[in-house]
């Protein structure tokens, strides 16, 4: 489409987000939450509105502010912050301005909130029913029956409206069916506004896909109008009809899910969906460089253009307002011209096939236990030289375990682990050094991997002294080469974890496995704990590494999608044992296992 | 309880952020507080050099009134009460410092040991220290003078060991929770020696709950130390001690009472003084009133920051 022809098209496609048949339940005008009295703002301008029936799915990374948001909804803010000025109206009564008392009762009864960890939300002394029961307690007149309405509630829930559920502890659920709870006490009193903050992150792709399919019926059977807010935009890709993308605090792109996702506008939009990785499609993944300036740092232009390659002199001297292009609001001067971009097509990823060499790892029949519980029973696996595996599995798989036992952390084991034609024995301190240096693990979580109290320099330059004994000089040299391998400067030698966003912590975390020279790299889930922009960063860091390096990796992972973008094999792990594994598009595409099968079904998919 | 959701109506909000007080008024005061307490450190440290007599001259009768001489009065053997006072403090505090940093270490590398060892050692150290603690903390101080005598490295001794116990127990409890963290992990795999892990890894992140500890058992120590001056197991006399002065002069307290009420309202000022001051210290080490700034951009995604 060419710039011309934008205005009329614009108009001629531009529908009114909200349907004249329904009847806007939630308007939100020009929202905006400080620090403080007179700190900066968190977020500003932020304006939508939502029918009766219909979920907006308000995505962004981590300190977009879209949990702010989503609290401010119900007229909540977190300690220290304050909403400053806007408007929050429900059925036409603004929220923001009601007394205590008259908030209070609005809680619960009229907006429900369903949080994001349902084992911290759910009272660990209180049996099921007492908490349902307790929320039409505090809301008397909301139902008629309330015995009944329980009962009826758990039904929609799709929760067994047996009285021994109700009798049950919390912990005596499942992750599902806790979250189901959750979702439960949220719509008993009958809601008109639901607010939804990432309720199905913890959980596991089958179970995820049930309880979205809940959440879908519970809203469209009640007419509520509902707030989804989420990081994971497979996941609100596939509930939604309508979508806000924010970033540092501002809506930069809203509108119908199809057009947003289908065809982004925003530089930002398009750089998030470039980043998701998919299931279906072996394809590099491209992140975004940099990361979203801080509250009180955002200068006067567009938070986005630091990070934009469209970026031009007057963005970063003026804030973009919003302009509405084909029936979506975009918060980009140049919307126009980014539309009228070609579209780079990632490149799409071939690795190295089975050559047939000895593989560089592998195990046979490896049982482990933790106590007198088996974790473990008969894991088969090979790495070969200069390729990579990826492990796959759901929550308590065992995936961790296989990863702790190669690495000597977890010693309780039987079975046969040969790596590099040597038999590695259970106990780490009975291995020999080199072996130990030759094998590097990556952790989950970057935001506890690295010592807070010491230097980047300190933590990258440890190993070298531990494991090869270098002097001073040589390991710092070494360090910061390790770091410039990483993409990260020389500067960064001498700051503390503290100071770097989490994709740079994991860039150090790899950079202290590689420094070492191994010759195989167990990474752990390694982008669990990232943003999903970094996360497209950090894998392909890691391939580019291990292409370069020709390193056999072991990349271990919960998340079906990014299997087809790093690795050239899979094993797919169930209860401790390996169901299926082969080539990774013979496994992902062409499952003989039913298990996985299953799994591959449930990934959503944008 | 998930309906009725956590929080407060705007006007709550707005009460919050009104008592959540300026950092400047925090800072103001713990300034007086230092200075509160660093003068009377001051006090006792330079009082021997702008003393006006030696303090125990007998330079006029018991308990004499203050007057233009004697501005503090006499004591009840007729000796200048100010030069008494200017001299009685120092060695109070030396003690009362070296009994803290010798409880502090043992106490720490107890704890330590224990909670990163484990097993038989963990068991071994933290009975020792359940069997320390029965006693309270006076008693044994009190038992292990009067078995060995009023010696002054013994009194430093047995006061820095009543300490240890309590600190072991802060520092294990911190040290578990740190030895779970992945990056004490990542050095084991590197094959670390346990000493090096301790020493290297896990210390520097004790520094938090180390401060707050060290604050305390100063408070603490300083009382015990005046107190045990006071039942005579400290200096022995003619020696100028604030405790000891205290005990002293209680029979004259109609007659001259500034020859107690000084000395006590000195160690009161320094053990309030070090008490706040160490407190201001370990709120903002530990961060209880930091501005959620942080919180709230690294909550999104529910990850906690390692502090």
């Amino acid at each position: 489409m060419t710039a011309e022809s934008k205005p009329a098209d614009a108009a001629a496609s531009a529908t009114p987000l909200a349907q004249p048949a329904s009847v806007v339940r939630l308007e939100v005008r020009d929202l905006e939450i400080r620090v403080g009295k007179s700190g900066p703002d968190v977020v500003g301008d932020i304006s939508f509105a939502v029918p009766a029936g219909q979920v907006l799915g308000l995505v962004g990374e981590s300190g977009s502010g879209k949990t702010t948001v989503a609290l401010a909804l119900l007229g909540h803010t977190r300690r220290g912050l304050r909403i400053s000025s806007g408007e929050v109206r429900l059925d036409g009564v603004d929220l923001l301005t009601l007394s205590r008392g008259d908030l209070r009762a609005t809680r619960g009864a009229r907006v429900a909130y369903v949080p994001q960890d349902p084992a911290a939300a759910l009272n660990p002394t209180l049996r099921v029913g007492t908490q349902l029961r307790e929320a039409l307690r505090v809301h008397p007149g909301a139902v008629d029956d309330p015995a009944g309405r329980v009962l009826e509630v758990m039904r929609e829930a799709r929760l067994d409206a047996a009285p021994e559920m109700l009798r049950r502890y919390p912990h005596q659920l499942s992750g599902g069916q806790q979250q189901r709870v959750g979702l439960a006490m949220a719509f008993c009193c009958r809601p008109s506004l639901i607010v939804l903050d990432e309720p199905t992150t913890g959980l596991d792709v089958t179970t995820q896909r049930h309880v979205l399919d809940t959440v879908r019926s519970l809203c469209r059977s009640y007419g509520v109008a509902a707030v989804y807010v989420s990081h994971d935009l497979a996941v609100v890709g596939g509930l939604v009809a309508e979508v806000a993308v924010m970033y540092a605090g501002r809506i930069v792109e809203i509108g119908p899910t199809a057009k947003v996702f289908g065809d982004p506008v925003h530089p930002y939009t398009r750089g998030l969906l470039a980043a998701v990785p998919s299931p279906g499609r072996a394809e590099t993944l491209a992140g975004i460089e940099g990361q979203p300036p801080r509250p009180g740092r955002r200068g006067r232009g567009c938070s986005f253009a630091p990070r934009c390659s469209f970026a031009i002199d007057e963005c970063r001297s003026q804030a973009p307002e919003p302009v509405l292009i084909d029936s979506r609001e975009v918060r980009c001067i140049r919307a126009a011209d980014v539309r009228s971009a070609a579209d780079a097509r990632p490149a799409a990823v071939s690795g190295p096939g089975d050559d047939g060499r000895s593989p560089a790892l592998s195990l046979r029949a490896i049982s482990a236990r933790y106590g007198r519980t088996p974790v473990l029973s008969g894991v088969d696996l090979d790495v070969p030289p200069d390729s990579c595996v990826a492990l796959v599995g759901e929550s308590g798989s065992g995936k961790t375990t296989v990863a702790r036992c190669i690495v000597g952390l977890h010693g309780n084991w039987t079975g046969e682990i040969t790596f590099q034609g040597a038999r590695l024995s259970p106990r780490l301190r009975d291995r020999p050094r080199d072996a130990v240096r030759r094998i590097q693990y990556i952790f989950q979580n970057p935001y506890t991997s690295l010592n807070p109290r010491k230097t980047v320099g300190q933590i990258v330059a440890q190993p070298l002294e531990e494991l090869l004994g270098l002097p001073f000089r040589e390991r710092s040299e070494r360090a910061a080469r390790a770091l410039e391998d990483v993409s990260l400067g020389r500067d960064f030698l001498s700051r503390y974890p503290d100071q770097l966003s989490g994709g740079e912590r994991q860039r150090v975390a790899i950079a202290r496995a590689l420094v070492v020279e191994p010759d195989l790299l167990i990474c752990d889930e390694v982008t669990s704990a990232l943003d999903v922009s970094v996360q497209a960063v950090i894998v392909e860091e890691l391939r580019r590494l291990q292409r370069e390096r020709h390193l056999a990796m072991l990349f271990i992972t919960h998340n079906l999608a990014l299997v087809r973008s790093i690795a050239q094999q899979a094993v797919v792990l169930r209860d401790g044992a390996v169901v299926e594994s082969g080539p990774v598009e013979q496994v992902l595409e062409h499952p003989t296992d039913a298990y996985t099968a299953r799994l591959m079904a449930d990934v959503p998919r944008l | 309880m998930t309906v009725a959701a956590p929080g407060k109506p705007p006007a709550a909000q707005a009460r919050d952020t009104r008592t959540a007080r300026h950092p400047w008024l925090t800072v103001l005061a713990t300034a007086v507080r230092l200075c509160l307490a660093s003068l009377v450190v001051l006090l006792a440290i330079i009082g021997p050099l702008v003393s006006p007599g030696t303090p125990t001259a007998l330079v006029t009768f018991a308990f004499a009134k203050p007057s233009g001489h004697f501005p503090l009065g006499s004591d009840f053997l007729g000796r200048d009460v100010l030069a008494r006072v200017l001299n009685g403090g120092w060695v109070l505090l030396i003690m009362a410092a070296a009994a803290t940093a010798f409880g502090i270490i043992v106490g720490t590398a107890a704890g330590v040991s224990a909670a990163y060892r484990r097993g038989r050692a963990d068991g071994l150290i933290m009975r020792t220290v359940d069997v320390i603690l029965a006693f309270p903390q006076l008693v044994f101080a009190l038992l292990l003078v009067s078995v060995i005598g009023p010696k002054l490295w013994l009194i430093v001794l047995a006061v820095g060991l009543s300490h240890a116990p309590q600190v072991a127990r802060v520092i294990r409890s911190a040290t578990l929770d740190i030895t779970e963290r992945d990056f004490v992990k990542v050095v084991e795999l590197q094959r670390m020696r346990p000493s090096k892990v301790m020493a290297r890894e896990i210390l520097p992140n004790l520094i938090s709950p180390l401060m707050v500890e060290a604050g305390l058992r100063l408070t603490y120590s300083i009382v015990i130390m005046s107190g045990l001056s006071f039942l005579g197991f400290g200096q022995q006399p003619p020696a100028a001690n604030w405790g000891l002065m205290i005990n002293e002069n209680r029979i004259g307290l109609e007659l001259n009472p500034w020859a107690v009420i000084v000395p006590a309202a000195l160690i009161a000022l320094l053990t309030i003084g070090t008490n706040t001051f160490t407190d201001a210290v370990a709120r903002v080490t530990l961060g209880v009133d930091r501005l959620p700034e942080e919180a709230v951009l690294t909550d999104d995604l529910g990850l906690g920051r390692t502090t």
